[in-house]
């Protein structure tokens, strides 16, 4: 194994000033990540799990410390550069699937390709993708709002894929479906992690954290295990 | 292509909001039909009264100078002077023979607003005295002769019109208040001549020059001398050399040429186009307020879609042009469609108010439509950029979150 890690937080601090007062929601968060970990981040309601997640997305940047996505320190990319960060090197799955609702499931998992190629694809990529997380080509015409749960998240799931991405950051990917459908999920997940993929995932249901390799525990902005 | 994908998120963003969309449009709509209509209608006008002045550019009128400084007579009212006693004399018109050697020169007397009586229906008219020689070169006829007897006279088409003349009517000319009116028998129409710079038959009507001097007196003092130039080139030339002759030791002439008239006409036309065309551009503005509106409506709604979009990698720009897409999408659909029916309402102003298509097909006038068009769209580019920048500005986390 590489022994550079794909992710690296240095002291990362993240303040949202508010009227009331700042809210401190990461408070010098360090961490390490190795490439191919499967990485599960748990604790309680408001300890900053997502803020930490949107931070390693590059959807966020800290308000203080440093963070490297495969060993680009985020701090001195331009917008443009943190957007093509995000759709080249990250997958993204959330707890509410977030599929654009104008397009059909094929179209939302092409949609990235789009943007990275600017071309369609013609290899039948995007077909293959979809039927290996189970959508077939008739559902893949219907909208997200013609699909249940389950298969909102396997198009979600093919969308973060299709760029081919090392990293996929999931913030409660199985948060809105029933147990057995959100197992399903987990066994997709744990074979592309076997493929090689680093995974990060929030969750609060310790079954779930169970596919990790690492489980981190994060209270009141700070890694406390 | 990627901007495929862009284009076609908008047009399905405009058909989930097809009504909504729809009453947008309709403003651009009316506001693109306003102005183009509008312009028109005033091109028509310009290009109608240009064609019909440009028939007699070869026209030069000599005109006494009145005391109060004449020349600034505008819509054919070349009678201005004939009520002073400002006249052009025999040596006068003998001098400007001699300059316009190789041109027709008309001398004519003329009583403007002379009470006529035709039945028993009274109206007024300008009467004009020529030599019957002069009648052939300056009028045209389109029924009957020239000037033949003691008491025949020509009658112009708006007057024939008004009251049925025909050939051989009688008309009494003087106000029967004062004085015995004297008959004349009308024995030939004047073609219609439009605007022009002297002589203007429509609403007059033409005797021979002794008959007018029998009744109104003033033996060779003309009101005004018409030349009609053989060469149109030299029609600057010649006016040019006849005021300089004649106005030699003082002011006592003016010489006016049909373009002096076209720059008065055209101007004060134009002035009134973009009166009533800015008008129709408040309808446009009307329009874009509501082009605006909507806009920041669908950016308001799509906001979560937009935290998505951003978030799975669309750049700020691509936003930018998503929305902006979906605002031309508005624009081009509800100015093409005011286009089309700039076109037939152009058409129908033009039938209705004018009486005339002629020139409606001209290039000078479709343009108006054209012009329309891509002000209207446009108006709704403009109205789409602050919506589009607001868009492509939000916070992707801010939006992922909102509800
Ligand atoms: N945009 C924001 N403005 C102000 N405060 C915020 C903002 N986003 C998050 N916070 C605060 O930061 C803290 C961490 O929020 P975060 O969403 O990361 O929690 P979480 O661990 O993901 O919670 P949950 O398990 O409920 O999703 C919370 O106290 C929250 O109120
Ligand atoms: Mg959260």
């Amino acid at each position: 194994m590489e022994k550079n890690p794909v992710i690296r937080l240095e002291r990362v601090k993240k303040v949202y000033p508010l009227a009331s007062g700042d809210v401190v929601a990461l408070d010098s968060v360090s961490l390490s990540i190795m490439p191919g970990e499967f990485i599960a981040i748990m604790g309680p309601s408001g300890s900053g799990k997502s803020t930490l997640l949107n931070q390693i997305g590059c959807l966020d940047t800290p308000t203080s410390g440093d963070l490297w996505i495969s060993g680009i320190n985020i701090r001195h990319l331009s917008d443009n550069e943190l957007t093509d960060l995000r759709r080249d090197k990250i997958g993204y799955i959330f707890q509410n699937f977030h599929l654009i609702p104008l397009l059909t499931a094929y179209e939302n998992v092409e949609y990235p390709f789009l943007l990275q190629n600017h071309q369609h694809d013609k290899s039948g990529h995007i077909s293959t993708l979809l039927s290996s997380v189970g959508i077939d080509i008739y559902l893949a015409e219907h909208r997200p709002s013609e699909l249940s749960g389950g298969q909102q998240q396997r198009v979600a799931i093919a969308r973060a894929l299709v760029n081919n991405p090392p990293i996929l950051l999931c913030d409660e990917p199985t948060g809105n479906l029933d147990s057995k459908t959100g197992l399903q999920i987990m066994e997709m997940l744990q074979s592309l992690n076997e493929q090689g993929r680093t995974i990060i995932m929030v969750t609060h249901d310790s079954a779930i954290a169970g596919y990790a390799d690492r489980i981190i525990v994060i209270r009141d902005g700070r890694i406390v295990s | 292509m990627i901007g495929d994908i862009f284009f076609s998120l908008s047009v399905r963003s405009v058909r989930l909001h097809f009504l909504r969309s729809l009453l947008a449009a309709l403003g651009i709509v009316i506001g693109v039909v306003a102005i183009s209509s509008m312009g028109i209608l005033g091109t028509n006008m310009t290009l109608s009264i240009t064609a019909s002045l440009s028939e007699n550019a070869n026209e030069l009128s000599v005109n006494p100078v009145s005391g109060t400084g004449g020349g600034g007579g505008m819509f054919g009212s070349q009678q201005s002077e004939s009520d002073d006693d400002q006249c052009i004399d025999r040596d006068q018109v003998r001098d400007i023979r001699r300059i316009a050697i190789q041109d027709t020169v008309i001398p004519i007397y003329s009583e403007s607003g002379e009470t006529i009586t035709i039945g028993d229906e009274e109206t007024r008219c300008t009467i004009y005295g020529l030599k019957p020689e002069d009648v052939v070169a300056g009028i045209k006829i389109s029924e009957g002769s020239y000037l033949k007897g003691s008491s025949g006279a020509i009658v112009g088409s708006e007057l024939q019109e008004r009251y049925s003349l025909h050939i051989g009517s009688r008309i009494k000319i003087g106000d029967p208040d004062e004085g015995t009116p004297h008959i004349v028998r009308v024995v030939g129409f004047a073609e219609e001549k439009g605007m022009s710079m002297a002589l203007n038959p429509d609403n007059a009507i033409i005797v021979d020059a002794k008959l007018f001097v029998d009744w109104y007196g003033g033996e060779y003092e003309y009101d005004q001398v018409l030349i009609i130039v053989s060469d149109i080139n030299t029609v600057t030339e010649t006016g040019d050399a006849i005021e300089e002759q004649l106005n030699r030791k003082e002011e006592t002439v003016s010489v006016r040429d049909s373009s002096g008239m076209l720059e008065n006409v055209t101007s004060s036309l134009s002035t009134m186009t973009s009166f009533v065309t800015a008008i129709g551009a408040i309808s446009l503005l009307v329009a874009a307020t509501s082009i605006f509106n909507v806009m920041m409506m669908s950016v308001t709604e799509r906001i979560k879609e937009i935290g998505i979009l951003r978030s799975i990698g669309t750049k700020k720009r691509e936003i930018l042009k998503m929305i902006l897409y979906e605002a031309s999408i508005l624009g081009l659909v509800g100015s093409i469609i005011g286009g089309i029916m700039s076109f037939v309402g152009g058409y129908l102003i033009c039938m209705i108010m004018l009486s005339d298509t002629t020139y409606f097909w001209m290039p000078a006038s479709l343009v108006n439509i054209a012009n329309g068009v891509v002000v209207g769209i446009a108006i709704c580019i403009f109205s789409g950029m602050y919506p589009a920048w607001r868009a492509a500005n939000l916070d992707p986390i801010e939006a992922l979150r909102s509800n």
